[in-house]
């Protein structure tokens, strides 16, 4: 009995929820194999000083470099009769990939799973986070994303072995064209330990920019957006928080002119203190609030801001 | 001149919070409001102005479950989709099932586009499109928020986390699509009306040969826990000292 992850990286860094999916794989207390599809020697050595892993499996050809959802299939599926565990964190790239493995293993994938029991028995939340399903998989492999922010990081500081493995022949029916990142000097949204979130409110991105940044900036926090703001231009898209975005944990998440719906709490609802500014006291976020005011944010925010030493 | 295949899902209204059942075996749907995932409507208007664009000739809405799922077709062809297949079963449908029976009816019609939408709201499970595209050996684009069609190819532009990424596929392939697509048309009443002359299919997804059989099985539907009632601050410095003070967080 063997476990696998599918370790993300986007070329540069290893993801930090690889850690968060190491400690999701102790789990089955089997021995845990790390897969890097791509990647650089530090992508892979940062990989290897994960505590509690195995080996790390790396795969290197130069059709890797932007690795596609068909080629890294191909690449578990070659390695894949090792392994009774095939997992990673829930992410776009993991998203992308695992459903297709499990078309061609024959076996039912479980999407994002917020814990992990006995019996191949997983909790996870449909109807946007509205209910829990407890479920049980009759297949015989387990493969799985899990909601990362549910798992503690593993620690660093191991040196698992590293070896170099085959890759079968690339697809060659899709070709990687470009990407873009959105770049910014703020914490990852994903793993930030303060949220500032603002909806369509704002108004424009000039006041998102304006009103909500310097917060952001004094508090160290990342910024966040409702689907409604990033529709309206104000916000870029990586930046929705949300059931169809980015689902974050922080210690604190403050949303700014948001209503609440549960399309946006799945993204945050997790989070350990959630504070609201909105000027209609029943908008539904003062229901997951632990501290709620009632106030316009043309006022509030900047006199928070200026409180903030 | 491309045939397109749009799978539409029937589900709970977005805007419905739904209930689970005393016992906790399900969530309790009955007489609940019904209709296309919306993910699902941006693939169909994704199709339909690809054949507007004289990309496509055909743009065919398929739906897996039972004769209620009539309602979603209609809806896809007063979009203005050319015809539907229903695949009728009363099986408890799972994506790894609807991906092999979606796999039948393209090995039957033959499309050079197959359009999902990205997730159902309902399972969130955000897994059919590439386990079609795995199966059918097809490239995959998921989530995606820009399609465009030359020649033999689809050029395609995914919101991925941090930013987006393009990819080019050849044709056939399996597209998912993303809310910022487009902005799916509003169904006109006369549409309506028209749309009940397009001919829906049936058949019987027993007729397929798969084996319907949940590998997931449910046991249990839990409301989630609800948060700790939290309290009104009056102003931005109470906001403040609470933070500091009972939360401890350094501010
Ligand atoms: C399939 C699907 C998926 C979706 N996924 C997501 C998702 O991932 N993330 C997401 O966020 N949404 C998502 N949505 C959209 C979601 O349903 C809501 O429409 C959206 O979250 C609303 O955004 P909002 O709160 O910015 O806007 P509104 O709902 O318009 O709310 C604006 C709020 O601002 C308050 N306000 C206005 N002026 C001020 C002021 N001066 N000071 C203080 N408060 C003020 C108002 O009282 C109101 O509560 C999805 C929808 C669908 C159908
Ligand atoms: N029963 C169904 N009938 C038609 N399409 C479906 C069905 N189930 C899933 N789909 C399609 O697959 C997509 C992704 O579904 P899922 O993998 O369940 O999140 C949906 O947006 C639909 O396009």
């Amino acid at each position: 009995m063997k476990t696998l992850i599918i370790a993300e990286h986007n070329g540069k860094q290893l993801s930090p929820a690889v850690q968060q999916a190491v400690t999701a794989a102790q789990f089955w207390q089997a021995p845990v194999d790390l897969l890097v599809a791509g990647g650089n020697d530090a992508i892979v050595q940062a990989a290897a000083s994960i505590t509690g892993i195995n080996r790390v499996l790396h795969a290197n050809a130069v059709y890797l470099a932007h690795p596609l959802a068909e080629d890294v299939t191909n690449l578990i599926l070659s390695i894949a009769s090792d392994y009774q565990v095939i997992l990673a964190a829930h992410s776009s790239f993991s998203r992308n990939i695992l459903p297709r493995v499990g078309a061609l293993l024959d076996v039912a994938m479980i999407s994002d799973a917020l814990t992990i029991h006995a019996d191949n028995t997983y909790k996870r939340s449909g109807y946007a986070g509205n209910v829990h399903n407890v479920i049980r998989s009759t297949d015989n492999i387990q493969l799985l994303t899990v909601h990362s922010s549910n798992f503690a990081a593993a620690s660093l500081g191991g040196s698992a072995e590293v070896i170099n493995i085959d890759v079968p022949a690339s697809f060659t029916k899709t070709r990687w064209i470009s990407e873009t990142h959105n770049l910014s000097d703020r914490p990852a949204l994903s793993s930030a330990k303060i949220v500032v979130s603002g909806g369509r409110s704002l108004g424009s991105a000039e006041n998102f920019e304006e009103i909500l940044a310097p917060l952001a900036t004094k508090l160290g926090a990342a910024l966040g957006a409702t689907r409604a703001a990033v529709d309206a231009g104000y916000a870029p898209n990586d930046i929705q928080v949300g059931q169809t975005g980015v689902v974050v944990a922080p210690e604190l998440y403050i949303a700014v002119g948001v209503s609440g719906a549960v399309q946006h709490t799945y993204g945050m609802k997790d989070s350990r203190i959630v504070v609201a500014i909105n000027q209609d006291p029943d908008a539904p976020i003062f229901q997951v609030a632990d501290y709620g005011l009632v106030a316009d944010l043309f006022e509030a925010v900047p006199t928070l801001t200026a409180a903030l030493n | 001149m491309m045939k397109i295949l749009v799978a539409v899902k029937r589900v709970v209204d977005y805007n419905i919070k739904v209930r689970v059942k005393p016992d906790g075996s399900d969530v309790d749907i009955d007489g609940v409001k019904m209709g296309v995932n919306p993910f699902d409507e941006n693939a169909i208007e994704e199709a339909l102005r690809l054949k507007e664009q004289g990309k496509a000739i055909e743009v065919i809405a398929v739906s897996f479950g039972t004769q209620v799922n009539q309602d979603v077709l209609r809806h896809a062809l007063a979009m203005g989709a050319d015809r539907a297949i229903l695949v009728e079963s009363t099986a408890k449908l799972q994506s790894l099932s609807v991906a092999k029976l979606l796999k039948a009816v393209v090995e039957r019609e033959q499309p050079n586009l197959i359009l999902l939408g990205k997730q159902s709201i309902d399972d969130d499970a955000g897994q059919m499109g590439q386990m079609l595209a795995g199966l059918l050996n097809y490239p995959q684009a998921t989530f995606a928020s820009s399609i465009k069609i030359e020649g033999n190819e689809a050029t395609v532009t995914r919101e991925v986390d941090g930013g987006t990424e393009t990819l080019a596929l050849n044709l056939p392939a399996v597209i998912t699509a993303d809310l910022r697509l487009n902005e799916p048309r509003f169904v006109k009443l006369p549409n309506l009306m028209m749309a009940r002359k397009k001919p829906i299919e049936t058949m019987s997804a027993d007729e397929l040969g798969i084996n319907l059989e949940p590998r997931l099985k449910l046991l249990k539907v839990n409301e989630p826990p609800a948060r700790k009632p939290g309290i009104r601050v009056n102003s931005v410095e109470e906001l403040l000292n609470k933070l500091r003070a009972e939360e401890g967080i350094t501010l």
